[in-house]
C-alpha cells in the first residue's frame, strides 16, 4: 500500500432544474503518508467541495475515496476537520469542545488520560491559561486554535483544513501556520488543506495542488515544494526557488486556470485600461510585478 | 421629548394617573355603573390588606385566589411544555412529520379557549368532581402549547450548519447530537416560546376558571359579576394585569439569560 489516501475520479454533480451541474469532476489526487497536500484555487472552484467529501460532509457523485485501505463512507473521527470558521459550540469552553471529540475517539481511555490528552493539546496550541474560557470570551485567533487542538487531539489517520486560517489578520495567520506546522511535524499526520493563499501554501506544503476553474474542476497542475524541513518563514523566504515557484503558482491562477474563459485578446486591454478598470482586471499586471 | 432625571419612575407615575383620572371622568360621566377609583379600593381593600384571608370558599383574599389559579396554570403549562417541546422538536427536525401535521396544527392553533373549555369537560366526564380540573387543565395545555411548539422547531431549523457539521465529523450519537448541540443551541428560542406560552397560559387560565367556577381570581371575577360587586371586577383585571406582567418578566429574565450563552 504506497499510498496513505486515494481520490480517484472523484465527481461531484447537483442535479438542477436546468439540468446536471457538474462541479467537480474526474478528480484524482494520491497523497503519500505523512504529505502534506494544499489545494489551491479560485474562490467557488470546487475546493471546498472536494474537501468536504473527503470529511464526509457531502456525498460522493461519482468515483471513490480510499483511506489507509478501505473506502470512505461518510464522515467520521478518523479524519480532523478545521474549519474555516472555528465552528466551536459555544455553550462549552475550549476545553469541553476539545473533550468532546476526544470522548468520541478514546471512550477506551480513562477520565484522567483523556484530561491529558485535551490539555496536552490545548497548551501545545498556547491555551494553557484559557482552556476553561468559553469562545466568546476567546478571540478569532484563540478559537482557530482550539479548532486545531480539536482536530489534532483525535489522532487522526487524516487531517483536512478548509481556509482554516482565512478569516485571520495576517500577523495572526502568520502564527497559526506556525502552530499548525509545528504540530503536523511532531504528530505527521497526512494532511489536506484548502486555501487560496499562495505564499501559505509554498510555506506549509510539499506539494501544491492547482484545481481549474469550476464548473467541471479538476486538477491542473502539480509543483512539488522542496524547501527543507524544519521549515523557517524567513528560510522559505530566502530560497532561490521561492519566487519562481511562487511566480509558477499565481501564473496558474492568472491563466492557465480558467481553462473555460476566452483568451484574452493581445494588447487590447493594455490599450483601453484605465486607473478606474483595474479593479475588473484581476489585478493580474500587478500581482506579477511585485514578484 | 428630551429625558430628564428620574423619568424611569415619574413618567410612568404620569400615565397611571392620567388612567385613573379617565377612570374617574368615565364613572362620573357616561358609565355610572363604574366604579369611582376610590370606591373600587374601599370595597376591595379587604382583599387586598389580608390577601391571603379565607372566609369561604368564594371569598378569599385577593393573593389566595392568585395563588390557586397560579397553581393551575403551572400545572396546565407544565403540561403543554412537556408535549410541545418534543413536537416541536419532531417538526424542526423532519420534513415528513412537518409536512404530515402542520396543516392540523395550523387549524387548531387559533380555536379560542373557550371552544376547548367544554370538549376538555366532555372528555374528562368519567371524572367526577376532578372534571372541571382535568378540563381546565386540557384547555391550558392545548390553548398555550402552540408557541412553545413552533418556536421549538424554528430554532432546531436554525441550527447553524457548522454545528451539526461538528456533531458529523465527532460521529456524535443520536442521543449525544440531541443532548449536546441540538437542544442547547435551540434554548434561546425555546425559551422565547416558554414565555409566549406562559402568557398565554395565564390568559385562558381566566377563561376556565369562569365557565368552570373554580375558585381563583377568573372564578372570583366572574361570581362578583353576578353579585353584583363590581368594584371586585375591577380588582380582578388590575390583579390578572400584574400577574401577567410579573410572569413576563421573570419569564424574560430567564430567556436573557440563555440569550448570552
Amino acid at each position: 500500500m504506497s499510498h496513505h489516501v486515494d481520490l480517484s475520479n472523484l465527481s461531484k454533480v447537483y442535479s438542477t432544474p436546468k439540468g446536471p451541474a457538474v462541479i467537480v469532476k474526474d478528480f484524482n489526487l494520491r497523497l503519500a503518508k505523512g504529505e502534506f497536500v494544499t489545494l489551491i484555487g479560485h474562490s467557488g472552484c470546487g475546493k471546498s467541495t472536494v474537501l468536504s467529501m473527503l470529511a464526509g460532509l457531502n456525498d460522493i457523485t461519482g468515483g471513490a475515496i480510499i483511506l489507509a485501505g478501505k473506502e470512505l463512507v461518510g464522515a467520521g473521527p478518523d479524519r480532523g476537520v478545521v474549519f474555516q470558521s472555528p465552528s466551536l459550540l459555544p455553550w462549552y469552553t475550549a476545553y469541553q469542545n476539545v473533550m468532546l471529540g476526544v470522548e468520541q475517539v478514546f471512550f477506551t481511555a480513562s477520565a484522567a488520560e483523556r484530561r491529558e490528552i485535551v490539555e496536552y493539546y490545548l497548551t501545545i496550541v498556547g491555551l494553557g491559561e484559557s482552556m476553561h474560557k468559553r469562545p466568546a470570551e476567546l478571540s478569532q485567533g484563540m478559537r482557530q486554535r482550539v479548532g486545531i487542538a480539536r482536530a489534532f487531539a483525535l489522532k487522526p489517520k487524516m487531517l483536512l483544513l478548509d481556509e482554516p486560517f482565512g478569516m485571520l489578520d495576517s500577523l495572526t495567520r502568520y502564527e497559526l501556520q506556525a502552530v499548525l506546522l509545528k504540530l503536523w511535524r511532531e504528530n505527521r499526520i497526512t494532511t489536506l488543506m484548502v486555501t487560496h493563499d499562495v505564499d501559505e501554501a509554498l510555506y506549509l506544503s510539499d506539494r501544491v495542488v492547482c484545481m481549474t476553474d469550476g464548473p467541471e474542476a479538476e486538477v491542473g497542475e502539480v509543483l512539488e515544494v522542496k524547501f527543507p524541513r524544519p521549515r523557517e518563514r524567513q528560510a522559505v523566504l530566502d530560497h532561490p526557488d521561492y519566487y519562481q515557484l511562487r511566480e509558477q503558482l499565481i501564473t496558474f491562477l492568472e491563466d492557465r486556470a480558467h481553462k473555460h474563459r476566452p483568451a484574452p485578446v493581445p494588447n487590447a486591454p493594455v490599450v483601453t485600461r484605465s486607473p478606474a478598470a483595474e479593479p475588473t482586471n484581476r489585478s493580474a499586471p500587478a500581482l506579477v510585478g511585485r514578484v | 421629548m428630551k429625558s430628564f432625571k428620574l423619568d424611569w419612575l415619574i413618567l410612568p407615575l404620569l400615565g397611571i394617573a392620567l388612567m385613573m383620572l379617565a377612570w374617574q371622568v368615565s364613572s362620573k360621566t357616561w358609565a355610572k355603573e363604574l366604579p369611582t377609583p376610590q370606591k373600587t379600593w374601599e370595597v376591595s381593600k379587604d382583599y387586598v390588606i389580608k390577601p391571603f384571608e379565607r372566609r369561604g370558599e368564594m371569598d378569599q383574599g385577593i393573593l389566595r385566589f392568585t395563588w390557586y389559579s397560579l397553581v393551575l396554570v403551572a400545572k396546565g403549562y407544565a403540561l403543554a411544555l412537556l408535549i410541545g417541546t418534543p413536537i416541536g422538536f419532531c417538526l424542526g427536525l423532519s420534513k415528513a412529520f412537518t409536512k404530515t401535521f402542520d396543516p392540523i396544527i395550523q387549524i387548531l392553533r387559533p380555536v379560542s379557549p373557550l371552544a376547548w373549555l367544554p370538549l376538555g369537560l366532555v372528555l374528562f366526564l368519567g371524572a367526577g368532581k376532578q372534571a372541571s380540573e382535568l378540563g381546565a387543565l386540557f384547555t391550558i395545555a392545548i390553548c398555550s402549547m402552540w408557541p412553545a411548539v413552533l418556536n421549538t422547531a424554528v430554532g432546531v431549523r436554525a441550527v447553524p450548519q457548522d454545528y451539526l457539521n461538528v456533531a458529523k465529523v465527532l460521529k456524535l450519537s443520536r442521543w449525544k447530537t440531541l443532548t449536546k448541540v441540538l437542544i442547547p443551541a435551540t434554548l434561546p428560542y425555546m425559551f422565547t416560546g416558554f414565555r409566549l406560552s406562559l402568557g398565554i397560559a395565564w390568559l385562558v387560565i381566566v377563561a376556565a376558571e369562569m365557565l368552570t367556577g373554580r375558585p381563583g381570581v377568573g372564578g372570583f371575577l366572574w361570581q362578583e359579576y353576578n353579585s353584583l360587586i363590581y368594584e371586585h371586577i375591577i380588582l380582578c383585571i388590575i390583579t390578572i394585569g400584574l400577574v401577567g406582567f410579573v410572569l413576563d418578566r421573570l419569564m424574560s429574565l430567564v430567556e436573557s439569560r440563555f440569550k448570552t450563552a
